[in-house]
């Protein structure tokens, strides 16, 4: 080794204060302690975090990547790639509707239209009374009965304009 | 009076147009009149135009109903209760007559799909006594090489799309060294117009298990991970319980079936990325990445997950394994035509009749397949174009629908099988559109590591507008010929390497729907 100038260490800035409540940081931390310890453990914590708040929050990435001792970019990096984790809090009722081939020969396309206009809102959008985010999705394997929407994970065929608005008024009364 | 016996499917796409709404009515109608009632839970027979399908257990055999909605329960009860009573047939107007006399389910050859639809797929003993587990029986009496070679002589090749041998996969597995190997079974199944992943899992999941479990002792990977896309949550149900009733009796752990051999099993759900399906990409993910293709060499069987030698499969690969190994690599390399061998579950999509799951010899031209299965368009218009093997598949012109169902066939004509999805449009396609929306969703899906796919796809959905706007159309059609050719030769996987597919086969054989929408004065 040369002598050269002993070498500058750049501060690590320090993390912005958390806007998270409590009981969404107790929430992310269980998850964290859970799954920490899997071989390959991102997707998995970030899918716990998604099921238990709705969303990733954005201040959540640096707390796992702390635990997973990677960088806020990598983590950040993960989460932006894949379409089905979000960011942002969605609705009280998340609504995909499938745009694939299969359903597009079963009148897909106007059901996207009457969906966005309905609703009101664009692709992941979420309605101004805060109880449906709408959300494109690529494929429900329900190929055969099209065109095909999973409303909170429950899968529904040969969807018509009329039964969407029928699915989307039971999902906003909560019946 | 004995108990009635009733098979109502929990299979989602059943359960998508009203099975649990039957489910309920038909154990509300049975308490009501005082009947004793088995209610199952199975999986689809694979007609799904027909589900809600009930079918009842009677002395003949199971008599089909369907489809079935909540309000005609109380009917088919009382037809059925006066049939018992008077000892013949009452029919009601939706009997379609003993499930296996159906002609659209007895012409096919049900191999891997031999228990989907007629056993409880939650019940391991129903699985055991239906021949399960006799494949993981057989392949604790032999070497690994030995089940490598009968995986080999079976001529089993990957079902996921790419149709490589699997035997030849398992045998670089086997040889490569190694303290850790791993299993990774591929049930990302993204391609539109497929669904016989997921109804295998939903409807015989230990037929899985057994095959990875197999594929395990053959390889020498005691590890095993399931890749399961999020869309599939039904099925995520039934392997997580079929994985611990399996691991309670001794199929999965420490000490499979007390030989000391051993094999673990997880399940890990993807995030809604189609790129997840390449198997590279797959892997990146499983280790906690973003979904990026790796670049091939080194192979994944010598260096895959973690590093690691890794045997990679589809579904269908997987779990076509226990019967091969049960009824012997002869009897299932005996079906299908030359270098495909066994059988294909078909699936049939979009504007279809009868859609549903196929499960077929290779050999079998596509025109049978679409009129003499699937009846034709659901709409009744004709049948225009198909594509075959999801979003990345060619579009077939009528004029090309006696192709065979066989890897060579479709490569032949530039199109692919890839995972066996069939989607029908009617007369009504516009093809510039769905040459359109392939570029999108290439765009939409790509990963980025290429920039002929990043980039190529952006850039063509703009040509095709410009194309069909009217703006020096030659021109752009001269330009989406370039573009597609540098993104098939310039994309590390398929999916920007197969995009020209659907988009090249649109314009070649329906160059009519590219005519400028405008036609300028």
């Amino acid at each position: 080794m040369s002598q050269s100038a002993p070498r500058r260490v750049i501060p690590i800035k320090p993390e912005p204060v958390s806007t998270l409540a409590a009981a969404e940081l107790a929430r992310i931390e269980s998850v964290c302690v859970a799954l920490s310890n899997l071989p390959g453990a991102l997707l998995p914590i970030l899918h716990g975090i998604q099921d238990a708040l709705g969303y990733i929050p954005k201040d959540a990435v640096p707390l796992v990547a702390k635990r997973l001792n990677l960088s806020i970019a990598e983590v950040h990096g993960v989460v932006s790639f894949y379409h089905y984790f979000r960011t942002e809090r969605p609705g009280r009722h998340v609504l995909h509707v499938c745009r694939a081939e299969a359903c597009q020969a079963r009148g897909s396309v106007a059901l996207e239209t009457h969906a966005q206009a309905s609703l009101g809102v664009g692709w992941h959008g979420t309605t101004a009374d805060g109880a449906i985010t709408l959300e494109p999705v690529y494929c429900l394997g329900n190929c055969a009965l099209g065109p095909a929407i999973m409303l909170d994970h429950r899968l529904v065929g040969r969807v018509t304009p009329e039964s969407f608005d029928a699915l989307v008024a039971a999902a906003r009364t909560g019946s | 009076m004995t108990a009635l016996r009733i098979f109502v499917p929990g299979d989602s796409a059943a359960r998508s147009v009203g099975a649990d709404d039957t489910a309920r009515a038909i154990a509300k109608e049975a308490q009501r009149r005082g009947l004793t009632l088995d209610l199952v839970r199975n999986g689809s027979r694979g007609m799904l135009w027909l589900e809600p399908l009930v079918e009842i257990e009677t002395p003949a055999g199971r008599m089909a109903y369907g489809p079935v909605s909540a309000p005609d329960v109380p009917a088919i009860l009382d037809a059925l209760l006066q049939d018992r009573q008077q000892g013949q047939g009452r029919a009601h107007a939706l009997e379609l007559g003993l499930t296996s006399e159906i002609p659209y389910f007895k012409k096919q050859d049900r191999l891997t799909f031999a228990r989907v639809g007629i056993v409880d797929p939650a019940s391991l003993d129903e699985y055991v006594a239906h021949e399960g587990y006799r494949g993981l029986a057989q392949a604790l009496t032999m070497e690994p090489a030995a089940i490598v070679a009968s995986v080999t002589e079976s001529g089993l090749r990957g079902r996921g799309g790419a149709a490589f041998p699997a035997g030849i996969k398992w045998k670089t597995v086997l040889g490569a060294a190694g303290d850790q190997k791993y299993v990774v079974c591929n049930a990302d199944e993204g391609d539109s117009g497929t669904f016989s992943d997921r109804m295998i899992m939903e409807g015989d999941p230990f037929v899985l298990i057994e095959g990875m479990t197999i594929a395990g002792l053959a390889t020498g990977a005691t590890r095993g991970y399931l890749y399961l896309r999020w869309e599939y949550p039904d099925a995520k149900r039934a392997l997580d319980n079929a994985i611990a009733a399996a691991t309670a009796r001794g199929y999965l752990g420490a000490d499979i079936l007390g030989s000391g051999r051993r094999f673990e099993l997880e399940v890990r759900l993807g995030a809604g990325a189609y790129i997840c399906g390449e198997e590279t990409s797959l892997l990146e993910s499983l280790e906690g990445k973003r979904g990026q293709v790796r670049f091939k060499p080194p192979l994944p069987a010598l260096q895959g997950l973690f590093g690691k030698p890794t045997v990679i499969n589809n579904v269908i690969t997987l779990a076509s394994v226990p019967i091969i190994l049960a009824r012997g690599a002869e009897f299932y390399r005996n079906f299908g035509m030359g270098r495909s061998r066994g059988t294909l579950p078909v699936q049939l999509a979009g504007n279809i009749k009868q859609g549903g799951l196929v499960e077929i010899a290779f050999g079998l031209s596509l025109r049978e397949l679409l009129y003499d299965y699937g009846g034709g368009s659901a709409s009744g218009r004709p049948i225009r174009a198909v594509q075959v093997g999801g979003p990345l598949g060619a579009y077939l012109p009528e004029s090309q629908f006696d192709t065979a169902i066989d890897y060579e066939s479709f490569a032949a004509i530039k199109a692919m099988l890839g995972h066996g999805g069939i989607v029908a449009f009617d007369d009504r396609v516009d093809m510039a559109a769905q040459a359109r929306y392939a570029m999108e969703f290439c765009a939409t899906e790509s990963c980025g590591k290429c920039t002929p796919c990043r980039i190529g796809s952006t850039r063509g959905v703009e040509v095709i507008d410009r194309l069909r706007g009217g703006d020096q159309s030659a021109k752009q059609e001269t330009l989406l010929r370039d573009l597609c050719e540098t993104m098939t030769h310039g994309s590390l996987c398929a999916l920007g390497g197969l995009t020209a597919y659907p988009v090249l086969s649109a314009l070649d054989h329906f160059p009519e729907d590219f005519r400028p929408v405008h036609v300028p004065a």
